[in-house]
């Protein structure tokens, strides 16, 4: 250190001071620093574009590559598959993907993540690039913000996209048809929406179809909205003859759906998203007025019902009302007999008008008033009778009519269901009376008749060959003869037989001959004298001459 | 530890241009070779910390340059984006065991070995260890001769990528990953360039 200022002078000079060289760091270390800020920098990138990592759950990662397969969102790149494992209960497989850092509204709550490969329906091909491309995972997101990274992923794509606007409405009914998702929904034959899904109803009593209508035809669904199952050809042949009908094409194959606002109801107000509506299973069931609460009834028919269906109607007067629920067969002891047992289902309201009156005066409101009702009527005569309805198919149908020669019977107002007395048929009638008359035939006594009528038919033959060998040939003879001297006749008769023109000349000189005389009888009216004196010569001009007369032929 | 006799120790001074032998200047000031006029030098200067600067560099820059893709290629198939040990993994699952290995060796192998072997070089200067001299100077003299060969790689990617561009058919581009390599070479070989072989025969820092 410094310790030379305590030298003497005249000594050695103090010793310089050397300062170590002071090192600045050198230049070069700008290298590292520079390659470390690029690799902070790369870091920093990769860790604010990485996105989330989400876990879908699939059946089979068929298809899926790690590293290779993309997820898309609308057909754009969102992230890919990092991982591909078979899920801890061995029932599926878990792929992981990494989404970006932009592609942060999918890890929510409501996305769906499907599988893309290619499908082929009715009217439509989706995926086909996925042939070359592989498959990829699509996505689908919704207005969901809850943040949610496990997911389990959809078999089949979604049929809507989000963010699409129209109504979607549930459909139930007793039986699907053959809607499938993806199959049209028409509004007057124009396709207006799809179905979305279908899905069994709780309790499996029927089903329930999701429907999507696109906007801007939404607004045609009202309240009054009847939907119907357009699906394939629909053949009835039923009690009303052969039908066949369908809505498109497309429809036959895929099935599908139609709907049509009631003509009457005017009910205009718009349901909400996601309304409920029956989905009736032929349009003119759906255009009906609404059947209200079905009544069940019984009858018991003494003889066969072939012909008759389940589904068969049955009508009122020749209203429909209802149709048949079961046919059955039932055994009386006391009678030995096998009564056919036919329930049905009635719909009061089917009646319309007669029904608004039944419930004016208070009849048809309750159970009870209408067993009541039922019993009044089966006094004044209301029977069951199956009818053909089609006598090329032999189906059968139920007629309630009033048949006033019935004979009377008792009726139970407290069965539960309403037994309603039936007759047999007017076929079965018919066919009696038929085999009454076969018998009445049959009790003729054919043989003698036939063998007395051989008899008188042998006898006038016999007369007819005596007619023939002994009447006819003189009868012949003389017909000939006849028919020369008719021959003579005519020629006598003839304009150019002598005697004619003889009589013509004898005629004309008659009528001469008469001229000449009447002359003479005017001259002597005038002259008398001329008697006695003679003709008197010119002296007064002779009177014409009268017309000449006609001659007779 | 045998007493080497150095330059320094008697006086002499080589020009590592024209390799001529000169006195030592005793002065500070700059001693220039009398044949050739280069500035003579006892000792590279700073060289171990210039070395060690370039081998931080080299190794910082060797992480993204094996994470990052080197290289897309496309093909009907669509395409994919391949790493360094990812290639050479395909490589080696396609069977072309040879091509794996060599890709292993000039992309792996060779910078690490020049990162343990720099590293090493420098620790025992820094300790000025007479531990095995002989055999690090042999050492320094393979990592100088070895250190272009890792140039392969990025050799391969623009090969490749000038050669194999048939539109949709196959295609194939450089990655960000191949630059970080290329920066992993030209450090590492700028590391050992660096690096003065006299460093290894003090026994004290001059």
């Amino acid at each position: 250190m410094s310790d030379g200022s305590q030298l003497p002078n005249g000594g050695l000079p103090p010793l310089p001071r050397i300062d170590r060289q002071r090192r600045l760091p050198s230049l070069i270390w700008l290298v590292p620093v520079l390659a470390a800020a690029i690799g902070l920098s790369l870091v920093i990138d990769a860790w604010r574009s990485a996105g989330p990592q989400i876990a879908i759950r699939f059946q089979t990662a068929e298809g899926l590559e790690v590293g290779k397969t993309l997820v898309k969102y609308r057909n754009v790149t969102v992230g890919h598959v990092t991982a591909i494992a078979v899920s801890g209960d061995h029932d599926g497989v878990v792929v992981t993907a990494e989404l970006a850092k932009n592609a942060d509204y999918l890890a929510t709550a409501d996305t769906l993540f499907w599988v893309a490969r290619p499908r082929i329906g009715v009217g439509w091909v989706s995926g086909l690039d996925t042939l070359v491309s592989g498959a990829f995972i699509g996505a689908e997101t919704g207005d969901s913000t809850a943040r949610r990274l496990k997911f389990t992923g959809l078999e089949i794509p979604p049929a809507l996209t989000h963010g699409l606007r129209g109504i979607r409405v549930t459909l139930e009914s007793d039986d699907l048809g053959s809607v499938a998702p993806g199959a049209p929904v028409y509004l007057k034959r124009f396709p207006v929406g799809r179905v979305i899904d279908r899905q069994l109803a709780p309790g499996g009593h029927g089903v329930r179809v999701l429907v999507f209508i696109d906007a801007p035809n939404d607004r045609f669904v009202t309240r009054s909205t009847r939907f119907w199952n357009a699906s394939g050809l629909d053949v009835t042949l039923g009690a009303n003859g052969l039908k066949l009908k369908t809505e498109s094409l497309a429809s036959v194959l895929a099935g599908g759906i139609a709907f049509d606002n009631a003509p009457e109801v005017l009910d205009r107000q718009l349901p909400g998203d996601g309304a409920t509506f029956t989905l009736f299973p032929d349009e003119a069931t759906a255009m009906a007025p609404p059947d209200g609460e079905p009544h069940y009834v019984r009858m018991r028919f003494p003889r066969s019902l072939r012909g008759l269906s389940i589904g068969a109607p049955v009508e009122f007067l020749g209203i429909n009302i209802g149709s048949v629920l079961s046919i059955d067969l039932g055994y009386e002891p006391q009678t030995q007999a096998f009564p056919v047992i036919v329930a049905a289902r009635v719909f009061p309201r089917r009646m319309g008008r007669a029904y608004e009156a039944l419930l004016e005066h208070g009849v048809a409101s309750s159970d009870d008033g209408m067993a009541r009702l039922v019993g009044q009527l089966v006094a004044r005569g209301l029977r069951a009778q199956p009818r053909p309805a089609n006598l090329l198919t032999g189906q059968l149908y139920i007629a309630l009519d009033f048949l006033p020669a019935a004979a009377p019977v008792r009726f139970d107002a407290a069965a539960r269901p309403l037994e309603i007395p039936a007759v047999s048929g007017s076929i079965e009638e018919l066919q009696a009376r038929l085999a009454s008359v076969v018998q009445k035939l049959d009790r003729l006594p054919l043989d003698s008749i036939a063998g007395h009528l051989d008899e008188d038919l042998m006898g006038l033959h016999a007369t007819l060959d005596g007619v023939n060998s002994d009447l006819i040939p003189p009868a012949v003879t003389a017909l000939k003869r006849a028919d020369g001297t008719l021959q003579s006749v005519e020629r006598v008769l003839d304009d150019g037989a002598p005697w004619r023109r003889s009589v013509e000349q004898t005629v004309d000189e008659t009528r001469r001959t008469l001229e000449s005389v009447r002359s003479l009888a005017d001259y002597l009216g005038r002259h008398p004298e001329a008697l006695i004196r003679g003709r008197q010569a010119a002296r007064a001009p002779a009177p014409p001459p009268p017309p000449p007369a006609e001659v007779a032929r | 530890m045998s007493a080497v006799l150095r330059a320094a120790d008697a006086g002499l001074v080589l020009c590592r241009t024209c390799g001529r032998v000169s006195a030592s200047s005793v002065a500070s000031s700059i001693a220039r070779c009398p044949r050739c006029a280069r500035p003579l030098l006892r000792r590279a200067p700073r060289s171990a910390e210039r070395t060690l600067a370039w081998l931080l560099a080299g190794l910082v820059l060797y992480v993204p340059a094996n994470i990052l893709p080197v290289m897309y290629a496309s093909g009907v198939g669509g395409g994919r984006e391949s790493t360094i040990l990812g290639g050479v993994v395909s490589f080696w699952r396609a069977g072309s065991w040879d091509i794996a290995i060599l890709i292993f060796t000039a992309s792996v192998v060779v910078p690490a070995g020049k990162f343990l072997v720099i590293g090493l070089l420098l620790w025992a200067s820094w300790r000025a260890n007479a531990w095995r001299r002989m055999q690090r100077s042999t050492l320094y003299r393979m990592v100088e001769v070895i250190g272009y060969w890792s140039m392969v790689d990025v050799v391969v990617v623009a090969l490749t990528s000038a050669l194999l561009q048939f539109k949709a058919l196959g295609t194939a581009e450089p990655r960000a990953g191949i630059v970080f390599f290329c920066g992993v070479v030209v450090t590492t070989m700028m590391s050992a360039l660096s690096f003065d072989p006299r460093l290894v025969w003090d026994e004290r820092l001059p």
